[in-house]
């Protein structure tokens, strides 16, 4: 729907989805929901409705790409043909190229790919429905499936984006906040040393805006951080805790770090786990 | 984990052949049950109508644009209905991005035949201006998650989801441009068509494969009916053959099913 | 500084589990003194040893594991199998026989073909190239007969127990012969029907319940109530 010039996109201090410049858009995340991908996670946030998977880490075809001491990461965000105002044609645009590669450059520094070399991890990005800031919702939503996939990461990946609308620096733009609005910076950071993987800007902002804007953008995703970890964790609050089974001398000595000194050319993590005897 | 997703364990296989070969399946169905089926329409807001459908755990989306375009020459005044499926990798470790392949194309065309024939949208309803501007439906199919028997999930979906699309009102000016008001009105339906896909395994016919049980699939054929039990589109699909008599059974079970699903499934959504 | 996490709490990748004194073990990793999880997992230590235990990931080859490989090609004088790992393992032919096989004239399809599946154990595995097996110990070879079910790798330990005393309180309640895969599948095969779908059943309980407390219990328990009506309709 296309609003006349004369609406104000903020009215008092309140925008058009009765949001305040400061509050997020409702956010719900769902882990695990499809049955073939090794990872899945389906969030909602506002009205976007993103689907996320994650198969790997798996044999890498073309074998060429392959590489010799990681996994090789492939990411695919496409948007469907209905998620959009238009409809979509559902070959792969520009802009989708563009978002698959920067998300992929947001996720890939969290993922420990020396675990798995020659192996190949594939994340796909489904837009279901799109209402702005959708390369932030992905980053987020992959993150939780690459979680639950199990594949080791130094942190979770989280994304959330800040924007000047109406000369007032505003958290979480939807559609036609980034449309009509100045500027728009989503950010994706890995929330334990809010190291910053995605930052993207355009419109035209002072260097104090932008600043602001950042700030901003970075205490959204600390929020949205929370959320994630909910998800995650919720399947499991139920149960309760069984000591280990053994407590053999051989524990495994070998973490994930990548540059452990047990790690040579032999994958050398103890073969036994700790709350495994052998047959 | 690895390339072998079409490669079942042999001794699988054996046993799943002989549940079938004394009528059974090993999730305990009958031959001619259909795994649970979850119906959530209208799931993508922005869409004209949609759907989310789930026949176990097979997935699929369907989203309605509605859009306006130009008619085709030789119907100048009916509306247009094209289908399309995505075969999206989310959905399966063996799909691949990538364009529309032979498998993707064979199920748009199948589920475009079961609608079109059956008229189930009625295309006469969706002229604006005759020779000039008409309504255009896109339906699009997205598999979300496969374990067997897209063709009858995407059916299903793309007719809930038609069941829930809405037209925008609208006028016409004197220039000829369309003009939406915020009335809405449903999209004219005449037929609700279901299809039934009838797969052939070791002599036996059953419905609703489950992955698994596709792998063994000696041939299939997806039948198409209308309200009225009349039959709008059949595909024979796969390698196999069919005896005469095969195609006749498979067509009373198709029939007898689509009846059972549009009234106990679709019931709701009339 | 010194930091433990308390135990049995559920974490998530990047949390900070530890500081000080302390091992990396499995699922962590480690920069200076602190060890941060790597996976969404349950804490746990023991000693100075921290470790997150897993509650989903695929299986990852240790040699002398003993797996339950499917073939899905072949080439002149291997197999390819697939054992539910990030890398296909190969099968060759001087680790299945003791004596020189030629493939130019021996047909390999005869011994594996396509479909079969083979209890194998891991017999090497590095970064450099993919696990290869070995079927030349006794008791290894092609499976012609039994059922086949699936458990998230993870938790396969739970189903062996502590020296074994889970499993083989299983197999003895239930009268079927249970050979478990590391890599999460498992052979079952009885005299009865009955007896074979009760032990299927108590291995589908203890993976939903792998990390709960007093799951020994519950499945002494279960065995005992599900035999019971057994009898009663024999």
């Amino acid at each position: 729907m296309t609003k006349t010039n004369s609406e104000a996109l903020i009215t008092n201090g309140i925008r058009t989805d009765q949001r305040q410049i400061t509050d997020l858009r409702n956010i719900e995340i769902e882990v695990g929901l499809l049955d073939k991908a090794n990872g899945s996670a389906y969030l909602i946030w506002g009205k976007n409705k993103i689907l996320a998977a994650v198969y790997g880490p798996r044999e890498v075809h073309p074998r060429h790409l392959a590489k010799p001491d990681r996994a090789f990461i492939r990411c695919r965000y496409h948007m469907a043909p209905f998620s959009t105002d238009e409809r979509k044609h559902p070959a792969p645009s520009r802009r989708e190229v563009e978002l698959s590669k920067v998300i992929r450059m947001a996720l890939e520094p969290a993922i420990l790919t020396d675990l798995f070399p020659r192996t190949g991890i594939d994340i796909f990005i489904e837009v279901l429905q799109s209402d702005g800031g959708t390369r932030c919702a992905s980053i987020t939503a992959a993150a939780v499936a690459l979680a639950d996939a199990g594949i080791p990461l130094r942190d979770l990946v989280v994304g959330c984006a800040a924007g000047k609308i109406e000369g007032q620096i505003v958290l979480d733009l939807n559609d036609v906040e980034d449309q009509k609005g100045d500027a728009d910076v989503p950010i994706a950071i890995m929330p334990r040393t809010g190291a910053i993987s995605l930052l993207q800007m355009d419109g035209l902002l002072t260097q104090d805006e932008f600043r602001q804007a950042l700030d901003l953008a970075i205490q959204g995703c600390m929020t949205v951080y929370d959320i994630q970890k909910e998800a995650l964790t919720k399947k499991y609050i139920q149960l309760e805790i069984t000591p280990p089974a053994s407590d053999t001398p051989e524990e495994p000595v070998t973490s994930d770090t990548p540059d452990a000194p047990d790690t040579l050319d032999t994958l050398k993590e103890s073969s036994k786990n700790e709350e495994e005897v052998s047959e | 984990m690895s390339e072998s997703h079409d490669v079942i364990a042999n001794i699988r296989q054996r046993r799943i052949l002989d549940h079938i070969r004394q009528d059974q399946r090993i999730d305990g169905r009958g031959l001619l049950d259909y795994r649970p089926i979850q119906v959530n329409p209208g799931i993508i807001g922005k869409a004209s109508g949609s759907a989310w459908v789930s026949i176990g755990k097979t997935k699929v989306l369907v989203g309605i644009k509605v859009e306006t375009g130009t008619p085709y020459s030789d119907k100048p005044d009916a509306g247009v209905l094209t289908v399309n499926a995505e075969l999206v990798p989310i959905a399966s470790p063996s799909f691949e991005p990538g364009p529309p392949n032979e498998d993707s194309v064979e199920l748009a065309r199948v589920i475009d035949r079961g609608l079109r024939e059956s008229q189930a949208v009625d295309l006469t309803k969706l002229c604006i201006i005759p020779g000039k501007l008409v309504f255009i439906v896109f339906v699009d199919i997205y598999i979300l998650d496969h374990d067997g028997n897209l063709f009858d999930t995407a059916a299903l979906a793309a007719i809930v989801a038609l069941m829930n699309t809405t037209l925008r009102g609208y006028t016409v000016s004197e220039d000829g441009t369309i003009q939406y008001t915020d009335a809405t009105s449903p999209l004219p339906l005449r037929n609700i068509p279901v299809e039934v896909t009838v797969v052939k395994i070791g002599e036996k016919l059953l419905l609703d494969p489950t992955i698994e049980e596709e792998a063994l699939i000696d041939t299939q054929i997806t039948i198409a009916t209308g309200d009225d039990h009349e039959v709008c589109a059949i595909q024979k699909s796969r390698v196999g053959t069919f005896t005469l008599d095969e195609v006749l059974q498979a067509m009373e079970i198709a029939k007898n099913k689509a009846d059972d699903i549009r009234t106990n499934v679709l019931g709701a959504y009339r | 500084m010194t930091y433990l996490i308390e135990s049995r709490k559920i974490v998530v990748p990047g949390e900070l589990l530890a500081e000080g004194d302390y091992r990396a073990g499995r699922h962590t990793y480690q920069e200076d003194t602190k060890i941060y999880a790597s996976i969404v997992g349950l804490s746990n230590h023991v000693g100075r040893n921290v470790y997150v235990v897993a509650l989903k990931g695929c299986y990852f080859p240790q040699i002398g594991d003993l797996v339950i490989g499917k073939i899905i090609d072949m080439r002149l004088g291997s197999w390819v199998a697939d054992i539910n790992a990030p890398y296909t393992a190969n099968l060759f032919a001087s680790d299945v026989f003791d004596r020189p096989f030629n493939s130019r004239k021996e047909d390999m399809t005869r011994i594996f073909n396509i479909g079969d599946l083979v209890l194998a154990k891991v017999k090497s595995f590095d970064r450099t190239r993919d696990p290869s097996l070995t079927t030349r110990e006794s008791g290894l070879g092609r499976i012609v007969h039994g059922r086949i079910i699936a458990m998230t790798p993870t938790k396969i330990p739970r189903l062996i127990g502590r020296q074994g005393s889970m499993i083989n309180s299983i197999k003895r309640e239930t009268s079927t012969n249970i050979t478990i895969g590391q890599n999460g599948l498992i052979l079952i095969s009885g005299k009865r029907l009955a007896y074979e779908n009760l032990a299927i059943k108590v291995i589908d309980l203890i993976e939903a319940e792998a990390h709960t407390s007093g799951l020994t219990e519950r499945v002494t328990k279960f065995i005992k109530e599900e035999k019971s009506v057994l009898n009663d309709q024999n």
